[in-house]
């Protein structure tokens, strides 16, 4: 009889269940990872140990592999949108924009992803065992410690952990959404976090890095999270579009409005790295294993920066007005303090920590440039695209820089200190002169393709009226140029202390890094052409 | 309804949070302090869906419950690392990272 007398009311509330449309192919990218990721978690449970590692190798690679391709069949199969409005669609019910920028940060993040596996991978420098620690839960100096690494134990759940993350960073500048947003936030960071705390080597560092970023980065998804509810408390909407709706039709500052744009921008801006909200990178790009610092630089920073754009640009774009002195503020600050302090490093991890940091300030600059091509089919790039080409040339180059890293060793491990590094030349001229290369490259010297990227941004950036922004970013550049170039003296005009470094001879896996990273680095800056056209085609965010 | 309470609050258990963070020194403290924070947010969101009449707000608020247990399996195995380690939680004494 309740029975009877409860339905009614509660067909009423809940209304006709009407199913989701999920559009499977324009997702597959991001589902094959995801599905990459959980056969790595079965592989884990059923596979014998011995056969691990080569299995969730090759579970990572066929996985990376697929997704790519299916990132270009996606690619080709984008629809126009008409009237220059970008191409691609809103998809699984307003919560996932396919569009062109999402397709070209998918293949970005997929093909440095890539190169991460093998980073990951790499067996030789550490005499048989990949870089992560042989079992986590022993404690360092132990007898437990001991044990696991003469059985030659290894953590190979490092390669879901790390799927996992590219599975997030995959949806993190996709999402139309600010709840999507932030749950592609955390599950970008969680496994970064854990990976962060896994080197086989120097481990207290290893675990206070992941000890520090966990902290920090909690803290700022909590200022994200509060962001999203004042936002969402304005807008009264979490989708995208919605909240350009509300924006637009406001006159006037709303307190809630700022608020959350300023907090949501914290939350962001805490990813990519940028000053004041960079404190956690330079400790944790050095304590971290290196392949998980070359990954995280990489993929980490396109996601972060793809999903920023997204959610200033769509979002807020119509409150251009109220954030771009914020944003010139902030690249201001990431750009002094990264060239600034990183003369004063003596860790050549760190060095690289603080001149990531500085790219974010260059890319900041160009995200506060064109908004839109006055007249399209011309060369002139958005900030977009500039913004785009850039984090292809940064990726490229930070992954094959900290590749560089992980051959250059003592007897304790990688010698990370700048000191170690003086002599390099004469020890192996080749190392020495791909590492010098991916530093003229950071240094943005013309054909590398730093300067392209640098040229892109710095003229998009120009075209929208930021011109002092750009003064300053040039100045910094050749205060930038000069701690570069001190390594390169270093490696080459100075004498070997002590016994010198050695060159240890990698496996084919880190010599392709190395190998890709030098080739993109070169193409990219002697003919930008094709890639550049790629990210000029990727026209705009759809809405 | 006047959600000003609620959101004043939210806005206050946030403070208290993030105050919390700068202040603690115990990384148990601090994470707790985070949690703090996320919880005031979702207190802001329940409250916004009730003024905005929709369910958004709400069904957010479970996902940052999810999103907090997350968080809390991998962060106290950090800390917990940590602690074993050094046999203490605090952060003042994990230093050997700086300059």
């Amino acid at each position: 009889m309740t029975t009877l007398a409860v339905s009614p009311l509660l067909s009423e509330s809940v209304g006709d269940f009407t199913k989701p449309s999920i559009e499977y192919f324009d997702l597959s990218p991001l589902l094959i990872i995801i599905g990459v990721a959980l056969a790595g978690v079965i592989v884990e449970a059923f596979v014998p140990r011995r056969l691990r590692y080569v299995v969730q190798t090759l579970v990572a690679v066929v996985g990376t592999i697929a997704a790519l391709v299916m990132t270009v069949f996606v690619a080709l199969g984008l629809e126009p949108r008409g009237d220059n409005a970008g191409f691609g669609a809103i998809a699984a019910e307003g919560a996932i924009a396919v569009d062109g920028p999402t397709v070209f940060l998918w293949g970005t993040i997929l093909v440095l992803t890539l190169i991460s596996v093998f980073l990951f991978a790499e067996r030789h420098l550490e005499g048989g065992v990949t870089a992560f620690a042989g079992q986590a839960a022993a404690l360092p100096g132990t007898e437990a410690e001991r044990e696991a690494s003469t059985k030659g134990l290894e953590h190979t759940e490092v390669f879901p952990l790390m799927m996992f993350a590219v599975a997030g960073m995959l949806l993190f500048p996709a999402s139309n959404d600010l709840i999507t947003m932030f749950v592609a936030l955390e599950i970008l960071s969680l496994p970064l976090y854990l990976l962060c705390g896994l080197a086989r080597r120097r481990r207290l560092l290893s675990q206070e890095a992941a000890l520090k970023y966990f902290m920090l980065g909690a803290f700022s998804s909590g200022f994200f999270l509060y962001g999203i509810a004042l936002v969402y408390g304005y807008a009264g909407s979490m989708n995208l579009g919605d909240i350009a709706e509300a924006v637009s039709g406001t006159i006037g500052a709303d307190p809630l409005l700022l608020g959350g744009i300023g907090l949501l921008a914290v939350g962001l801006l805490f990813k990519v790295g940028a000053a004041p909200f960079h404190a956690w990178t330079p400790d944790v790009y050095q304590g971290a294993p290196t392949a998980v610092t070359a990954f995280m630089a990489a993929c980490t920073k396109v996601a972060a920066f793809g999903a920023l754009l997204r959610l200033f640009y769509v979002g807020f774009g119509a409150a251009r007005w109220d954030w771009t002195p914020m944003i010139w503020v902030v690249a201001i600050l990431t750009m002094a303090t990264g060239c600034v302090l990183a003369l004063t490093q003596s860790d050549i991890k760190r060095m690289l920590a603080y001149s990531s940091i500085a790219h974010a300030g260059f890319i900041l600059t160009g995200f506060v440039g064109l908004n839109a091509v006055a007249t399209p089919g011309t060369a002139e790039l958005t900030s977009l695209q500039a913004v785009l080409f850039y984090l292809v040339t940064y990726g490229f180059m930070t992954i094959g820089a900290f590749a560089v890293v992980t051959v250059v060793r003592d007897s304790s491990g990688e010698a990370t200190h700048l000191s170690r590094w003086s002599g390099l030349g004469k020890e192996s001229p080749f190392v020495a002169g791909v590492f010098a290369f991916f530093l003229l490259g950071m240094a943005g010297i013309p054909l590398t393709s730093g300067f392209t990227g640098k040229w892109a941004v710095f003229t998009s950036a120009w075209q929208g009226g930021a011109w002092p922004l750009v003064v300053v970013a040039a100045l910094l550049s050749a205060v930038a140029a000069f701690f570069y170039i001190r390594v390169i003296v270093l490696m080459y005009f100075s004498d070997p202390v002590g016994e010198g470094p050695t060159v240890v001879m990698p496996s084919v896996l880190t010599t392709i890094v190395i190998a890709v990273g030098f080739a993109a680095t070169v193409a990219l800056g002697v003919v930008p052409g094709p890639v550049l056209d790629l990210a000029a085609h990727a026209g705009q965010f759809v809405r | 309804m006047d959600p000003t309470p609620f959101i004043g609050l939210s806005a206050i258990l946030f403070t208290i949070g993030c105050i919390g963070v700068l202040v603690r020194r115990n990384a148990i403290v601090i994470f707790m302090c985070v949690e703090l924070m996320l919880n005031a947010s979702n207190l802001a969101l329940v409250t916004f869906a009730r003024v905005h009449g929709n369910l958004d707000g709400q069904v957010a608020a479970f996902f940052v419950m999810v999103v907090a247990a997350a968080e809390v399996v991998v962060g106290l195995a950090i800390i917990m690392t940590i602690f074993r380690t050094r046999r203490s939680a605090s952060v003042d004494d994990a230093s050997l990272l700086k300059y």
